[in-house]
């Protein structure tokens, strides 16, 4: 993993300096997490009258049901829609405010204030809006393109629906971070970049974009770490997983198994995985990606 | 030195304190209830303690019914539950088999010496929440049964009688074709919950087995057998009504989208709690609303049997001191006592819990003067409940609901017939019923 | 600006205004549903323009009590949510920055197990650990406080890895320049890292307070006094009803209003984007 070339030379100030967030992780983290790797080995009744150990029981019922296997691919396909949009999005909408000097300021504010809505609250918004009675969305489909929304029927129509929903919440918080990246590139390499003759498409891809790297490299891990953890509210308001399980992403699943049906340990065998799925993600991420990421 | 100055006066002043605090013993509980029905809700534990001075409910907003009950487990097991949790009947079956972990709500009376006589509940009310001797094991509070609600403009234009609702499903089915073909409204008929009204309400309606063991209530080892001919008919027919737009689907769960659907007069019938009656009076300023029971099958024997009832019932968690069983008590006999009961009844449009409370009702002017706030007692009381139509109870019945949800949805995209959702339904709740077995068992 | 020209001005403006449109739609519906009746919203197409009703809806909110459905006055729950998104934004700025600085400028023994151990809090939402979640903060004594509100939540490893990144962008020359004057690193830290890291301490801000505003499940988990409960907690408890209608003019004033102090921290800290903006065009 990377550091400086040059470093510091203390040996207890690193320590001292990573106390706090260490003993947080530790005793509001670790500590739960534990349990939960515990949990997924015990057959439990919900208030943990009786608890059997099981082995690995709860893990082979999961990688022997089809339906599983099915949400990993809707998850697969939900993750990288989502993030593909977030991020594309907000780094068009990124690009466009650089451009501007005065009016910089009250786009940022009009793009950013979505972001203050609460999660809780956006569901219903959405919910609002593609409600096949009342909603607007499927009166403007229905009318200008002849399109019959139906998110309660329809697995693509539900699909897109959460992807919109999701994104969404996401596109504010990566075009501060876009705009913040923007900022710190030197304008003097991209005003060299023009006099040499460079068109801006082509100093996006040669210098901007470059440079931007740490930027997207965070979001993206951000990003995919969202798509995969924190999406179930989203899901929650809007299709509960349907239809038929269309739209049911592993975190639902987990999140309907463990706190609505009270299935501690499959839930906890869940989490487990899905832990597992996202260290190996991440490695994979700081190995490869890391490595041609431009500071 | 100052330290110890202060340790000892604040040691003093929590003295004090629990002193104060012990001589009112203080009740948590926990409720799921938002909005208005919050506010009432508080409203009661405040009349209870201005009642008398010996206990003080302290009510609690904990969330979604989901957030509550999840969170009253969680609780548990961390030795900080509340007296008293709000548990939606879907959670009967987690409940009722975590023994050790609940105090029955008839023990409760015993231990306490309460004065409390079973047979003054109403039977189609209580028997949901008893155990096959009859016991009541948890406190009935918020409980309400589906109706049909009708739009008697829609009606009027389509011309029909608007002073009568369909009684049967072949009415349901004429009455809408007329409606639509009229161009009095695009949509005959929606649902909410249509686990619910569709399936378990329609199998009660039609005395038809839910699950065997009486369904449920007679042990962990039952099976559900609700892939029955008379309800794969019903579904048939939904999905091919669903196709021809004579019944428009609601959404999974509670139904969403139905309401809107009928308040903004697109489809005219709609099936839906008996609670939420005041909800669609306010939402409804535009045209005049009629009230009906659900339709049943005429060809069908037995039918119409009567419906079972939905909500949620106060559960008494144990752990709690003596005192504060006795504090739990009193406050029960207070909520059931038919004053608070025919008050609470008439405020939030919930099912009547005793005989009293319902005649007091009565005796007010209540019914007269809110046409259609006695149909689903009615519906609920029309026949002695037998031993398909009492309720049901099965372990992981919350995510049984989402597998029906999820079949029904298959079913209406075509994906399977009636006979295949279904017994898919049959063969995937089974599963899960084995599971809560295994781990209660 | 690099050079002039017209049309790309254009087309980012168009670019822009259809964003606006398109990401700051749902905000809109709610703005128009806090200003019709009750019903509006479920009984026909939802409206797209004001209705009559603002003054009604927000002087009941501002009343509280059963008619508006909020048994907790709007001021207590705006308090409490400002101490809670104040005291977690601060403090995981605080605490993350240190750690980063700890990771990035130093090489010690069990440097990538800390940075792993940080990082994989990211992931595992509160409801999926509910039940052992519950216990700690119960062991602890922590339900009911404002220290089990906030301090479980600075646990998170987005900042350090955030700041992780823009550390490791910061040209190696200002360490070695700090080295020779003879700066130790915590002068290096404060002189040099904090001052070139204020825009992404702004952004950070921003996020940070609006996670911590927007708590939902956590304070109702740990908290069951009514006194500490947050205006998120209350605008899903208006919404939550069961067997009726939730009166959505309310509703959305609340969300309306509860939206006014994260923008206002959005807009505020603009001024030091601007400023960063400034400092790189020098």
């Amino acid at each position: 993993m990377q550091t400086k070339r040059t470093i510091f030379g203390n040996k207890g100030l690193p320590y001292l300096l990573l106390a706090p967030q260490l003993i947080i992780t530790g005793i509001f983290f670790l500590w739960p997490a534990g349990q939960a790797v515990y949990m997924s080995f015990l057959r439990e009744d919900a208030f943990g009258m009786s608890s059997t150990f099981v082995g690995l029981r709860n893990y082979t019922r999961l990688l022997d049901n089809a339906e599983y296997l099915d949400s990993v691919k809707v998850t697969l396909v939900f993750s990288v829609a989502t993030v593909v949009l977030a991020l594309g999005l907000s780094l068009v909408l990124a690009l466009a405010v650089d451009r501007m000097i005065r009016s910089a300021r009250g786009y940022t504010t009009l793009l950013v204030w979505p972001y203050a809505v609460a999660p809780a609250v956006a569901g219903i918004l959405w919910w609002f809006i593609f409600n096949p009675t009342i909603g607007i969305m499927p009166y403007v489909l229905e009318n200008l393109f002849g399109y019959d929304w139906n998110h309660s029927l329809d697995p693509d129509d539900a699909m897109t629906l959460v992807v919109i929903a999701s994104a969404w919440k996401q596109i504010s918080y990566n075009f501060l971070f876009f705009v913040a990246g923007l900022q710190s590139i030197p304008t003097s390499l991209r005003e060299a970049a023009a006099i040499d003759g460079a068109g801006p498409f082509k100093r996006f891809w040669t210098i901007t974009l470059p440079l931007l790297s740490p930027t997207t490299f965070f979001l993206l891990v951000v990003n995919v770490v969202y798509t995969l953890f924190e999406t179930f509210a989203v899901i929650d308001a809007t299709t509960e997983g349907g239809p038929a399980q269309a739209t049911n992403i592993l975190v639902y699943k987990v999140f309907q198994d463990g706190y609505v049906g009270l299935n501690f340990g499959s839930s906890s065998a869940q989490s487990v995985i899905l832990m597992g799925l996202v260290v190996v993600l991440t490695f994979i991420q700081f190995r490869f990606v890391e490595r041609r990421v431009t500071y | 030195m100052k330290f110890s100055k202060i340790a000892a006066a604040t040691a003093a002043s929590v003295l004090a304190l629990s002193a104060q605090a012990s001589a009112q013993t203080q009740i948590d509980w926990w409720h799921a209830m938002g909005g208005e029905l919050g506010e009432k809700t508080e409203a009661l534990a405040t009349a209870f303690n201005a009642s008398q001075s010996d206990y003080v409910v302290v009510p609690s907003y904990r969330g979604s019914y989901t957030e509550t009950m999840t969170g009253a487990i969680a609780a548990f097991r961390a030795g900080e539950q509340p007296n008293i949790v709000q548990v939606f009947e879907v959670g009967t079956g987690t409940m009722m088999a975590a023994q050790g972990a609940i105090v029955p709500v008839h023990q409760l009376m015993e231990q306490t010496g309460t004065p409390f006589d079973p047979s003054a509940f109403l039977p189609a009310v209580v028997g949901y929440y008893a155990d096959p001797q009859g016991n009541m094991l948890s406190m009935p509070f918020n409980s309400s049964t589906p109706i049909l609600y009708y739009n008697k403009n829609v009606f009027e234009a389509a011309g029909l009688d608007p002073e009568q609702a369909p009684r049967t499903w072949a009415e349901v089915e004429a009455f809408s074709r007329q409606i639509m073909s009229s161009g009095a409204a695009d949509c005959g008929f929606t649902t909410g919950w249509v686990s619910w009204a569709q399936l378990e309400n329609f199998s009660a309606w039609h005395n038809q087995q839910i699950g065997t063991l009486q369904n449920g209530f007679g042990g962990l080892e039952t099976e559900l057998t609700v892939n029955g001919p008379v309800t794969v008919r019903h579904w048939d027919n939904l999905a091919a009504w669903q196709e021809e737009g004579v019944f428009q689907y609601g959404g999974p769960g509670g139904g969403a989208d139905a309401p809107p659907a009928f308040y903004a007069q697109q489809c005219a019938m709609y099936m839906n709690s008996s609670a939420s009656r005041a909800g669609v009076l306010n939402n409804t300023p535009d045209f005049e609303v009629g009230f009906g029971m659900l339709p049943y099958y005429e060809d069908v024997a037995g039918a119409p049997q009567n419906s079972i009832i939905g909500g949620a019932t106060l559960w008494v968690l144990a752990g709690g001191t003596a005192e504060e069983e006795a504090g739990v008590a009193a406050f029960f006999n207070f909520l059931s006592s038919p004053e608070v009961q025919a008050q609470w009844h008439q405020d939030t449009g919930y099912l009547p819990i005793t005989q009293a409370a319902y005649e007091l009702s009565e005796a007010q002017g209540y019914y007269a003067a809110n046409p259609g706030a006695d149909v689903s007692i009615n519906q609920m009381n029309l026949n002695p409940p037998t031993e398909n139509s009492r309720g049901l109870r099965f372990g992981n019945y919350v995510q049984i609901r989402t597998i029906i949800d999820e079949e029904f949805q298959r079913l209406l995209a075509g994906e399977v017939d009636a006979q295949g959702a279904l017994d898919a339904v049959v063969e995937r709740g089974n599963t899960l019923i084995r599971d809560f077995e295994d781990a209660n068992g | 600006m690099v050079e002039n020209q017209r049309w790309l001005d254009y087309l980012a403006h168009a670019v822009l205004i259809l964003g606006v449109l398109l990401v700051a739609f749902p905000v809109y519906v709610a703005i128009i549903a806090s200003t019709h009746e009750p019903g509006a919203f479920v009984t026909g197409t939802i409206p797209l323009l004001p209705g009559a009703n603002t003054l009604d809806s927000y002087a009941g909110v501002f009343a509280g009590g059963v008619a508006s459905q909020m048994s907790v006055p709007i001021g207590v729950m705006l308090a409490n949510s400002m101490i809670m998104a104040l005291a977690i934004a601060f403090g995981k700025i605080v605490i993350s920055i240190l750690s980063a600085f700890a990771i990035v400028y130093f090489r010690f023994p069990f440097r990538v197990l800390a940075f792993w151990m940080i990082f994989i809090t990211l992931m595992l939402p509160v409801e999926v650990r509910i039940v052992p979640t519950f216990e700690v903060i119960a062991n602890l004594n922590l339900l009911n406080s404002y220290a089990g509100l906030t301090v479980p939540l600075m646990a998170s490893a987005t900042a350090t890895f955030l700041f992780r990144q823009v550390f490791l962008t910061m040209p190696d020359e200002l360490m070695e320049a700090a080295r020779i004057d003879g700066a130790g690193p915590m002068k290096f830290f404060r002189d040099i890292l904090l001052p070139m890291s204020q825009t992404n301490i702004a952004a950070l801000f921003v996020i940070l307070f609006i996670y911590g505003w927007n708590q939902y499940l956590w304070p109702i988990l740990v908290t069951t006094d009514d006194s500490y409960q947050t205006i998120v907690a209350g605008i899903k408890r208006m919404s939550d009803v069961v067997d009726s209608e939730p009166l959505w003019n309310y509703i959305m004033a609340v969300t309306v209003l509860a939206m006014v102090p994260p923008v206002a921290v959005v807009i505020f800290m603009q001024r030091l984007f601007v400023k960063g903006l400034v400092d790189s065009e020098k």
